[in-house]
């Protein structure tokens, strides 16, 4: 492969979260490089989904520091994520339901918009320049996504793995440096999931996105990620390169269980 | 030869292109849709690209009488290529996009190819995969480079470098071009396009610039094409009708070729680009009407009986009045209105509000299908042809269109019948050679110079012709009469409810039948009875079923009793087979056709049980599931009597 992996961007250290008594996160540091493809593992309930969401801002940990692009802080706040490049996709997919697919993916455009909300209203001078320049991006994500057919489509008619194109496609318009996908491949079969691979391997290698990634086919993940980090039960159990994370012993053991 | 620079007459492509850039150079010659928007290219720019790839091809060391392998789908740029390919005096072989590897390499070894122009990444896989086997292929050229950042080959270029090539060549050398172009003559030979090869290796057809352009001329006179009609081009390239329909008339009338987005997108590009002048296989016609009448089965109650209405109106006196037929003004009027409100409407959301002419072909379109978009004022009509006549034997004349006839013999081509009823056909149109296959050639063209095309048919009574069937599965039943099998599993598949069927009664003394029913209509019939099935065998064996194949075959009976000629071909004895035809048991082609002979051998004691009298026979098969495993279905099938009718009239067949 072309792209070459660069130094750490992303660096969380000690990150600690509870709700109330409960232990989502405890003590957890890794690193993510540019343009890799870092993968979060883990059984249910390990705390991959909290995790991504301590990374774009949505939870806020008690104790550790996240470093993003030289940036020192105890905790991120959504908006300045996303103004920061990381977009992001949701294990329950998260679009607008009775809109089309144009509009759903034009609104991952929303934050580079620089035309105040009259002049869009009345689709009138600057505006209508820039609404045409989203546009022409948005019909280059359709084109990347092979969802030309259903552009005009609303959403909450297609079938779930054309959803969770269209979310990806969403998170591509926004043109992110990074991008967290939680469980992208979900309830797919495996000819989606082959396609959905696909993508994911084309964003990265084409437009060298670093991505972050939460899925449970083991295959998929073996397979795509340069690297892999595991938890279990809110706790790192392992780091490293699929091959040295598969053989594991107490990786093994979280994913088999243990023989008392 | 009197004019030197040979411009003067107008008798191969390049020549016709050149023409085009001068007399209507803005003039819309291609659309493509990209990144949503329709962008136009007029003739004067397809004329300037198709220069630089012509010249870029050049460059690289094509040579005159090379053949470029063009594979993809219907691009732009692919047509251009088809274009310069010709200007350089070279021979254009177009190959199925979806294709597998292997099979492109036969084509590429059979033709000789050394040069390619590709649509994409995964064409250029299957080149690359091939390239061992192809040692000739010097140089593959793509045009859409996504994906191909990381392909470092030399052997492969992309279109955009190899037009850029070419464009500095012509400036440097403009005489180039115009030189090679007036070298190319009518009898050479303009394009290659290879038999599907049902019936062994596929041949490649040679067909010269002069039975393209007079084939196409020969049309757009019979329908009257001018320059505004607008045509989508999305049947593969590699297809004798796209060729003729998209890029032999467009050159000949100037017309617009528009090509669609994706393979999945044609539908709304459909509606969106509004074709003038159309073609589409019987089963494009069906899904659309199929998806309209689903449509309207979920409107509102008033919504279906306007609906009904106007299918009513339209079914009585739609086709009368498209035909020119005289009609009371009542029904005129009611016609008026029904297209008001309901027809005019569904041809727009068709996409069929701007059709002058339509045509179908390929198969054998239903009688019902064809009715239907008659009725609501799209004049479709069939016609008659196969690779090796250009797709243009018989056309249906407007005005006079026959259900079950495929027209009169277009201008200029001469249709006669042999002995048995094989058709045999002459004119400019017919194929200068198959491809290093003298034998085959010889074989297919006979000493008075026809074409044997291998169907059997006959001319009724107003010089229509009627095809019946392949030549060769045309056999005599004991009493004499003419046994067309084709013609009668065709009637019955006009059922919704019949999927395949195979008929027997070469050298019997009467017709039984194979049926194989179609599940999810059959399926759809019976639930709504309210009657629980476990899979295709256990529905098959249903009395209801039974009962529902039965009132078919005996519609059909009734229809062979009109017609002198079929008449003894009512069918006595059928059964519904107990597990669907399938390729995967080798008992249809790949192309979904059935293997006669296979079935009968495999199903012989059905075939004894049916002329045996029997009412019942145990059967247990072996078959392939998809995943490779081996699997026994054993049923006892129940042989059905059907009632025969008395032949109509005292006519019999001259």
């Amino acid at each position: 492969m072309a792209r070459e992996i660069g130094d750490v961007i992303l660096k969380m250290e000690g990150i600690s979260l509870s709700f109330g008594g409960v232990k989502a996160l405890t003590n957890i540091s890794f690193d993510v490089r540019e343009h890799e493809i870092r993968s979060i593992i883990g059984p249910n309930g390990a705390g991959k989904s909290s995790m991504l969401n301590v990374i774009n801002g949505v939870y806020h940990p008690q104790e550790g520091q996240v470093t993003f692009r030289g940036e020192v802080r105890r905790d991120m706040e959504p908006h300045k994520a996303a103004k920061q490049g990381i977009a992001r996709t949701f294990q329950n997919i998260a679009l607008f339901k009775g809109m089309s697919v144009i509009d759903n993916i034009m609104t991952g455009r929303n934050l580079k918009m620089k035309c105040n909300v009259f002049h869009h209203a009345l689709h009138w001078g600057k505006a209508r320049a820039e609404e045409i320049e989203h546009r022409k991006k948005v019909e280059e994500v359709i084109d990347f996504l092979e969802i030309q057919n259903i552009r005009k489509t609303p959403v909450g008619r297609l079938p779930y793995g054309l959803q969770k194109r269209v979310e990806l496609g969403r998170a591509l318009a926004a043109e992110p440096s990074m991008m967290l996908l939680d469980e992208p491949m979900a309830g797919m079969n495996v000819e989606e999931k082959q396609d959905m691979c696909r993508f994911i391997l084309d964003v990265n290698d084409q437009f060298g996105t670093t991505i972050v990634l939460i899925e449970h086919d083991m295959g998929v993940v073996m397979d795509i990620s340069d690297r892999v980090v595991v938890l279990d039960y809110g706790k790192k159990i392992g780091d490293g390169e699929p091959d040295e994370v598969k053989n594991n012993p107490d990786v093994i053991a979280a994913y088999l269980g243990t023989s008392h | 030869m009197s004019d030197p620079r040979g411009q003067a007459e107008l008798n191969t492509f390049p020549r016709l292109l050149m023409q085009h850039a001068q007399q209507r150079p803005t003039r819309p010659a291609m659309r493509e849709k990209e990144y949503g928007i329709w962008q136009t290219y007029s003739w004067a720019e397809v004329a300037q690209n198709v220069r630089a790839i012509a010249c870029g091809l050049a460059e690289l060391g094509f040579k005159r009488g090379d053949r470029l392998g063009i594979i993809g789908d219907n691009r732009p740029r692919l047509y251009w290529s088809v274009a310069a390919c010709q200007c350089l005096g070279g021979i254009p072989v177009m190959m199925y996009q979806d294709a597998v590897a292997e099979e492109m390499a036969y084509v590429l070894q059979d033709a000789e190819i050394k040069f390619a122009v590709v649509e994409d990444q995964e064409q250029v896989d299957k080149m690359l995969e091939i390239r061992e086997q192809c040692p000739l292929l010097e140089h593959v050229i793509y045009d859409d480079s996504r994906g191909m950042r990381h392909y470092a080959d030399t052997f492969l270029l992309g279109l955009d470098e190899l037009q850029s090539m070419g464009t500095a060549h012509d400036k440097s050398q403009p005489d180039f071009l115009d030189g090679e172009i007036s070298k190319g003559g009518p009898d050479d030979v303009s394009v290659m396009l290879y038999t599907s090869g049902t019936t062994g290796k596929p041949k490649g057809v040679c067909q010269t610039h002069d039975a393209f352009i007079q084939s196409a001329k020969g049309g757009c006179q019979f329908d009257k094409l001018t320059e505004n009609e607008d045509i989508l081009s999305y049947l593969p390239m590699a297809w004798v009708g796209d060729h003729l329909f998209s890029y032999a008339q467009a050159m000949v009338s100037g017309f617009t070729i528009n090509c669609p987005e994706s393979g999945e997108t044609v539908m709304t590009d459909l509606r969106e680009i509004g074709p003038t002048y159309y073609f589409a296989p019987p089963r494009v016609f069906e899904n659309l009407l199929t998806t309209v009448l689903i449509r309207m089965e979920d409107a509102s109650w008033l919504k279906r009986k306007i609906f009904a209405f106007a299918m009513d109106v339209a079914k009585r006196c739609g086709g009368e009045i498209l035909d020119g037929k005289p009609v009371s003004s009542s029904d005129r009027f009611q016609y008026w209105l029904s297209n008001l409100l309901i027809l005019g409407p569904l041809k727009n959301v068709l996409g069929f509000s701007r059709i002058r002419v339509a045509y179908t072909a390929g198969a054998a379109i239903g009688p019902d299908l064809f009715r239907f978009y008659r009725s609501i004022g799209i004049n479709l009509k069939q016609l008659y042809g196969q690779t090796e006549t250009c797709a243009y034997v018989c056309l249906q004349p407007d005005g006079q269109i026959k259900l079950d006839s495929v027209g009169k013999p277009a201008p200029g081509v001469e249709v006669k019948l042999a002995e048995n009823g094989e058709i045999l056909v002459k004119g400019p149109m017919l194929l200068k050679a198959y491809y290093k296959r003298p034998d085959a050639t010889a074989e297919s063209i006979n000493e008075d110079g026809y074409f044997l095309t291998g169907d059997a048919g006959f001319f009724d009574e107003d010089g229509h012709l009627k095809i019946i069937d392949r030549a060769k599965d045309v056999g005599k039943l004991n009493s004499g009469s003419i046994f067309a099998p084709n013609y009668i599993e065709n009637k019955l598949k006009f059922f919704q409810h019949v999927k395949e069927a195979v008929a027997f009664g070469n050298e019997r003394d009467y017709v039984t039948a194979f049926i194989n029913i179609d599940l999810e209509a059959v399926g759809n019939y019976v639930e709504r009875r309210g009657l629980a099935y476990s899979g295709y065998t256990d529905l098959a064996a249903q009395p209801m079923v039974l009962q529902l194949i039965k009132e078919c075959v005996e519609e059909i009976n009734a229809q062979l009793a009109a017609d002198p000629m079929m008449a003894d071909s009512q069918i006595k004895r059928f059964l519904i087979l107990h597990k669907e035809l399938d390729a995967d048991d080798g008992e249809l082609t790949r192309t979904r056709k059935v293997r006669r002979k296979f079935v009968s051998e495999r199903y012989a004691v059905l075939i004894d049980a049916l002329y045996s009298g029997k009412s019942e026979q145990h059967i247990e098969t072996d078959v392939k599931y998809e995943d490779g495993r081996q699997g026994k279905v054993s049923a006892d099938l129940k042989i059905e009597e059907a009632k025969t009718f008395a032949p109509q009239a005292a006519k019999t067949a001259a």
